[in-house]
């Protein structure tokens, strides 16, 4: 089972923080050559980006690089940078239609001929940052077979709603997140939640993260390390879950075997989606253990 | 490669490198490295410094470099963008920056 609870994001001109995020064990780490790195320095970030890829410092850790949108000066050679060095995963910032994903998946096809890596093993994600992308989410997260995942991104999608981030119960992204989860649903991808900025408010972080679990979330981009362990906590299961997870599926072993069509624990019937969620709650507590 | 221009890549940040490079008068090549960590891996650092610098093809310049403990990856990285700017190369050749 594939865990993408956290996706870290690191600025990709940073040698120090690069040099150590690793520590902190994110399911991913997101080397950004987009918003944080300045004009002046893209070059570098680059760079810098490009080799710690080959280095094999994250070996283990799912990588990501966040390209400049291809409509810029700095987005395709982001793009052969990071795909001629190995990244797992290219993040599109600012994904508004299907066509910006097509565009993206030529791209990079093009480049894996070029470098001789293997052809789709690369794969994309698409960060949703407008109402034009919420509204086209499910032609996005299905416009190719690289996409792994769709990620929400608050801060530019408030302002193109005309609206602000509010008092932390956050109603503004309410439409969005559901939209966003619903398409990577139905394209069977994942779904990432928009970060948490004030990382010394954890209790404000939890309960952010307790709502987008609820909804269905595979996880959040996050801005800091410290939220890493916070979030991972908060996505294990109880070990009272684990438990009723292992009554379930040894009941419907039994009734398996018993050649039993409906099967009952505690008086209550289960069922096939009751099974298969005990099924996930016992990976994801194989995965990641049991939470505190 | 022809360092046609004085320029600056990197920062003197923790684990972080500057590197400044300059075109050389007598069209040789002049390297001079200081380290925080000089006495543990300043072979290991020229050597890498070496290698990127050959690797660009870089023959004549004055490259100067205040190491602050970084990795490999960063050293690379920085002295490729130094040379790159002072070469005022636009086109990147990706077999030749591996």
């Amino acid at each position: 089972m594939k865990l993408r609870r956290s996706m870290l994001f690191l600025p990709g001109a940073k040698a120090g923080m690069l040099s150590t995020a690793f520590v902190y064990k994110p399911d991913c780490v997101m080397f950004d050559l987009e918003d944080a790195v300045s004009l002046r320095e893209k070059d570098s970030a680059r760079l810098m980006v490009f080799h710690i890829l080959r280095s094999h410092v994250y070996q283990g850790i799912e990588t990501v690089v966040r390209i400049n949108p291809l409509n810029t000066p700095h987005g395709l050679k982001d793009l052969e940078a990071a795909v001629r060095a190995g990244a797992d995963v290219i993040r599109l910032p600012k994904t508004d239609s299907a066509s910006d994903i097509q565009e993206l998946d030529a791209q990079v096809e093009r480049i894996e001929r070029e470098c001789g890596r293997v052809i789709g093993s690369t794969k994309l994600l698409a960060a949703i940052e407008s109402a034009s992308g919420v509204i086209n989410a499910v032609s996005i997260a299905t416009a190719s077979k690289r996409m792994i995942g769709i990620a929400l991104a608050g801060f530019d999608y408030v302002i193109d709603m005309q609206s602000q981030r509010g008092d932390k119960a956050e109603p503004e992204l309410f439409y969005a997140r559901c939209a966003v989860l619903h398409a990577a649903r139905a394209a069977g991808i994942d779904a990432f939640d928009v970060v948490y900025s004030d990382v010394n408010d954890d209790a404000g972080f939890l309960k952010e993260v307790e709502l987008i679990r609820h909804l269905g979330f595979n996880g959040k981009s996050l801005i800091h390390p410290r939220q890493i362990d916070l979030l991972h906590n908060a996505y294990a299961p109880t070990v009272k879950e684990v438990s009723y997870a292992r009554r379930v599926i040894e009941a419907a072993e039994k009734a398996e075997r018993e050649g039993v069509g409906v099967i009952a624990l505690d008086g209550k019937m289960i069922d096939a989606p009751i099974v298969c969620h005990a099924q996930r709650v016992l990976q994801r507590a194989e995965a990641s253990g049991v939470r505190r | 490669m022809r360092i046609i221009t004085e320029a600056v890549a990197g920062t003197l940040e923790s684990s972080d490198l500057l590197v400044k490079v300059s075109p050389s008068r007598e069209k040789t090549l002049e390297i001079h490295v200081t380290s925080d960590v000089m006495k543990q891996f300043g072979t290991q650092i020229r050597r890498v410094v070496d290698d990127t610098l050959q690797g660009l093809a870089v023959t004549d310049g004055l490259i100067v470099i205040e190491d602050k403990g970084a990795l490999d990856y960063a050293i690379r990285a920085r002295v490729q963008a130094a040379v790159l700017r002072g070469a005022a190369s636009k086109e990147l050749n990706w077999e030749q920056l591996s």
